[in-house]
């Protein structure tokens, strides 16, 4: 079993769900029961497998790659087929292979319009491997073909079952993440033409990550890093997204379907941080400490920037996307620092947003499903027409504005701590500015989610919908899909050991090849 | 007087010849003559065969050219106007079974409308014919006479719907503006030819590169042939002719001349820069580069633009022969660099061959449900007839060179020959490579966006409740570019192997 997990695991964990889509690609249209169930089918053997993966993975070695796949692939271009798994991609894979799951068991009876479940489902699946991808893969060339798979799948995602503005929303998020894709592309093509072995001098010409973070730019001019390294910042700025690429994502996430919206705040946006954090920083460390400063104002502007807009927003979901902006800034704040601490406190602070703000969305997809609008002016009183459901709101509000015991703290506390000392030779002063900065952050931020919790779920609900026998409490397909992520939310939040023990020799070991 | 005339024909000798490097040709030939005679013979009886014979003909052509493949030595003949080596097949390859796929697209439209249908056939196999010939050929005299040989046809084919006004347009466009060219190559061709005294290319190498050879006329040698070629791949600004004839022509004629026409184009040029002057760096590269750039631009931006598909798909051929010439703005910087680039053409024409006829496919068996190629008749296809949307689909992303799909791989070939020297030139044309992508993509996202999420259009003078039945040579079409599309892309290996060639060891070595 074991070295069947060895050489097998991540490649099947990978491509079952596409093995799935293919296979409902076969099923006639009409068929939705079997669709539903075999989407629920290879999520959750994509899931056990994972499981599986989690259980074998030596924890105690967690900062080396493990699982790990080295085959031929593009032999012309010196590309091979790398997969590895290790303390980084560990959290964000299980996060990536639980999120999935719950999304087909949430939209079992919750297909948007105009329905087409078939579509829906292949495209999600499609998805998965997309991202399952990209968090395994260990060859640069093969990280951006997984990157860009999940391309597609979100744009017609959004196009398709998304709301009144989705034709612009989506094209839009297409446009910029492959406008970011494409200068990213360019320099990997500058690392592996550039990258020699410090030991003979020659160059390397390969895309293998491995070596790349073990050479970690050496024979790269300074100033040529601070090229390549900015063809990924904008990269995987894009997608994270970072002040200022980030206006398609208030649109992306107002427009898209709840799942959409799901998968896109819990994963998706994880796909740019982890670049930084795996490829740019530890591959091209000069370039990195120059650019740090810059991150990190970007960051704390984002932060700033985030929470006024929040602050600004008149419908529900906007305002989450807006607050995912922040908490973004706080993730790339403490990858700023370039220390090990923050970049744990970043890889925890990706997790934790995953599950809350995915958790936001599903919640605001519910309510939107019971009152037909998101605008906050409307709505009110959801403790008392369906309390469960404001309480759930409630719990995930506190956890996304940072409140001690559930898992949102534990991404931006430490994020903020980091700056106070950054690696050597960044400026100590500037990061201690941006600490307080990003003090203040969590301060506008506890404003604007209490603010969005008083005006909806306290008070008396609006005239318009007293009577409304649509609003029901949390379902039972709800409560099956919630579940997992609200007990995430409060597991992590108690016990974030869980996840540091995991990361940190990873991250340790990933700056000391850098270094 | 007599003495000379005798001297003359004493010179002749009959060049040596290896039958066994022009069998592909040869068997086309055979083919070509074959289906006149049925069509003389049998008359209108022949009707019912000609398609078959002449897809059995472009197969059975690919045969020697495997052989060929597998014998695997690089031959030489005529004195060394005609080569066959690795170069060659691939494109022969190429050639041949785009011909077929165009055979395909071809059957039940031109059966199906009042067209001579016998003649079609044996016009489009003349034309391959000429490409194949084109692949091989290594001086001035036999790249034009292939020119001619499939220009000449594409002529006629283009003009196919007689009584069609716009038919009529686009063949006569296609024509004075192909007679245009062709008058301006032979000019360059002409200065190439007294400047070196010789037409063999690899002659002209040997002139061109050496110090003696006067400048000016090499110049104007080298500007002319390119911007011959380059009316034929329509690359800004000679791409004039491309959208008017697209749209006027059979749609397959258009598959035709967007896919085999172009990389025949490419081959030649290829040949020239990489054989016949490829010493000449100084001379081609800014030249190139200003082409390159200005069809990325030019094409794409104008594409932004059409409401009809197959106009657009016009500007964006212009577009891909812009990505397809910016490795040949670097080619010169290295031997290395040179190979590079060769084989990152070489991939991008293949690959682009799949995705684009593919895309023609699926117009072809959209227009007959709709009989248009506005860009509107697209609205909700996805709705009624789900295959040939998401086959679309596959095909423009692929153009626009989305990964997991073959496109991307066929442009990061492109990129990599431009990054690999390192030059300013070369990362700066990359950076615009890049940026056009993204232009592009807007187009044919847009497309996308109209099948999947709009609703079919209610004042519809078609059917939009029922699923477009294909008939079954278009759905092999694409079924065919499909799987080819979709394996270059996830194993872009396969391509790559066959792509990965040189013309180069034969320059030096």
């Amino acid at each position: 079993m074991t070295d069947f997990l060895n050489d097998w695991g991540l490649t099947l964990v990978t491509f079952v769900p596409l093995v799935g889509a293919l296979v409902m690609m076969a099923v006639p249209a009409a068929e939705e029961r079997a669709i539903k169930q075999l989407a629920l089918l290879s999520s959750l053997l994509a899931m056990v497998i994972g499981g599986l993966l989690l259980i074998d993975f030596d924890y105690g070695d967690a900062g080396a790659l493990q699982f790990v796949v080295d085959a031929r692939w593009i032999e012309v271009i010196n590309s091979r087929y790398i997969l590895g798994l290790d303390g980084i991609s560990l959290p964000l894979l299980a996060l990536t292979l639980v999120v999935v799951p719950l999304c087909v068991i949430y939209s079992w009876d919750h297909i948007p319009e105009p329905g087409n479940p078939k579509a829906f489902f292949i495209l999600m699946l499609i998805l998965e491997t997309g991202m399952v991808g990209t968090f395994v893969a260990q060859d640069l060339i093969l990280f951006f073909v997984f990157f860009e798979v999940v391309l597609l799948p979100m744009f017609f995602m959004i196009a398709v079952w998304g709301g009144e503005n989705r034709r612009y929303a989506s094209l839009k998020f297409f446009l910029f993440t492959l406008f970011g894709s494409a200068l990213m592309l360019l320099s990997f093509l500058a690392l592996f033409f550039l990258s020699t072995d410090p030991a003979s001098g020659e160059s390397l010409r390969t895309f293998d990550m491995r070596v790349l973070s073990d050479v970690a730019g050496a024979g790269i001019l300074g100033s040529t890093q601070i090229w390549i390294f900015a063809g990924m910042f904008i990269g995987f700025g894009v997608k994270v997204p970072m002040f200022p690429f980030h206006t398609w994502l208030p649109d992306a996430h107002t427009e898209a379907p709840t799942v959409g919206s799901v998968i896109l705040a819990a994963v998706l946006l994880k796909l740019g941080t982890y670049g930084f954090v795996r490829i740019a920083v530890p591959m091209l460390p000069d370039g990195a400490e120059t650019w740090a400063p810059w991150i990190g104002l970007l960051a704390v502007i984002g932060i700033i920037y985030g929470a006024l807009g929040c602050l600004a927003q008149t419908d529900m979901k906007r305002l989450i996307a807006f607050s995912s902006v922040a908490h973004m800034g706080f993730v790339m704040l403490g990858i700023a620092t370039l220390t090990d601490f923050g970049i744990n406190a970043a890889i925890f602070g990706m997790v934790a947003h995953g599950i809350i703000t995915g958790m936001l969305f599903f919640v605001a997809g519910s309510v939107k499903e019971r009152y037909h609008t998101l605008e906050i002016r409307r709505l009110g009183g959801l403790l008392v027409q369906a309390p469960r459901l404001g309480w759930i709101l409630g719990l995930c509000s506190m956890a996304s504005l940072g409140l001690p015991g559930l898992a949102g703290f534990w991404g931006e506390f430490p994020a903020i701590l980091s700056a106070y000392s950054p690696a050597e030779g960044l400026p100590v002063e500037t990061f201690r500015t941006y600490m307080v900065i990003a003090a203040v952050g969590t301060v506008l931020a506890a404003g604007y989610l209490l603010w969005l919790l008083q005006r909806t779920a306290m008070g008396k609900p609006s005239e318009e919908f007293a009577d409304s026998d649509e609003i029901v409490d949390v379902t039972r397909t709800e409560w099956l899909a919630w579940t997992p992520l609200l007990v995430g939310i409060v597991l992590f939040g108690l016990l974030p050991g869980l996840i540091f023990d995991v990361t940190d020799p990873a991250v340790v070991g990933l700056l000391a090849t850098g270094g | 007087m007599l003495g000379s005339a005798s001297a003359l024909l004493v010179a002749f000798e009959r060049p040596p010849i290896d039958w066994h490097a022009v069998a592909p040709e040869l068997t086309l030939l055979g083919f070509g003559a074959l289906l006149t005679l049925v069509d003389i013979f049998w008359l209108e009886r022949g009707r019912a065969v000609v398609s078959a014979l002449a897809s059995f003909g472009l197969l059975a052509s690919m045969v020697p050219v495997l052989t060929l493949a597998w014998d695997g030595t690089d031959r030489s003949t005529f004195w060394g106007a005609y080569v066959v080596d690795d170069y060659s097949l691939v494109m022969k390859a190429v050639f041949l079974l785009a011909g077929y796929v165009v055979v395909l697209l071809s059957t039940n439209y031109i059966a199906e409308g009042d067209y001579w249908e016998n003649e079609y056939y044996q016009m489009l196999l003349s034309a391959v014919l000429g490409m194949v010939v084109m692949a091989s050929a290594r001086d001035l005299i036999t790249i034009f006479v292939a020119l001619e040989l499939l220009s000449i046809p594409a002529y006629l084919m283009a003009t196919w719907r007689k009584r069609d006004l716009r038919s009529n347009e686009a063949g006569l466009k296609y024509y004075l503006m192909g007679v245009f060219a062709s008058a301006v190559l032979l000019y360059g061709m002409s200065l190439l030819y007294g400047a070196t005294g010789s037409t063999m290319l690899a002659d002209i190498d040997a002139a061109v590169s050496g110090a003696g050879a006067p400048l000016a006329v090499v110049t104007l040698g080298v500007i002319f042939v390119v911007v011959g070629f380059g009316f034929k791949v329509s690359a800004f600004p000679f791409h004039t002719w491309a959208p008017d004839t697209y749209e006027g022509a059979p749609t397959p004629v258009t598959a035709f001349l967007s896919v085999a026409s172009k990389a025949a184009g490419f081959v030649a040029l290829l040949s020239l820069v990489f054989v016949g002057f490829w010493g000449r760096a100084d001379v081609y590269q800014p030249l190139m580069w200003a082409l390159a750039a200005a069809s990325m631009f030019g094409g794409n931006l104008m594409a932004l633009r059409q409401t009809n598909l197959v106009r657009l798909l016009a500007y964006s051929g212009v577009a891909q022969a812009g990505y397809m010439l910016a490795p040949l703005a670097v080619a010169g910087e290295s031997l290395a660099t040179a190979d590079d680039a060769l084989s990152s053409v070489v991939t991008y024409l293949a690959i682009y061959a799949a995705m684009n006829l593919g895309a023609f496919a699926v117009v072809i068996a959209v227009a007959r449900r709709t009989a248009s190629a506005e860009i509107d008749a697209y609205k909700g296809l996805f709705r009624y007839s789900p295959g040939l949307a998401v086959a679309m689909t596959i095909f423009l992303m692929a153009l626009a060179g989305i990964p997991p799909l073959g496109g991307w791989f066929a442009k990061f070939e492109i990129v990599l020959a431009l990054i690999s020297p390192g030059t300013a030139w070369g990362v700066a044309l990359g950076v615009i490579v890049a940026i056009n992508s993204v232009i592009a993509l807007y187009y044919y996202a847009r497309i996308a966006s109209h099948m999947w999420v709009e609703a079919p259009p209610e004042s519809a003078e078609f059917d939009t409740t029922a699923p477009i039945r294909t008939p079954a040579s278009v759905t092999a079409a694409l079924v065919l570019t499909g799987a080819a599309t979709l394996a270059f892309g996830i194993l872009p290996q396969w391509v790559g192997h066959f792509t990965d060639v040189t013309l180069i060891a034969t320059l030096v070595g």
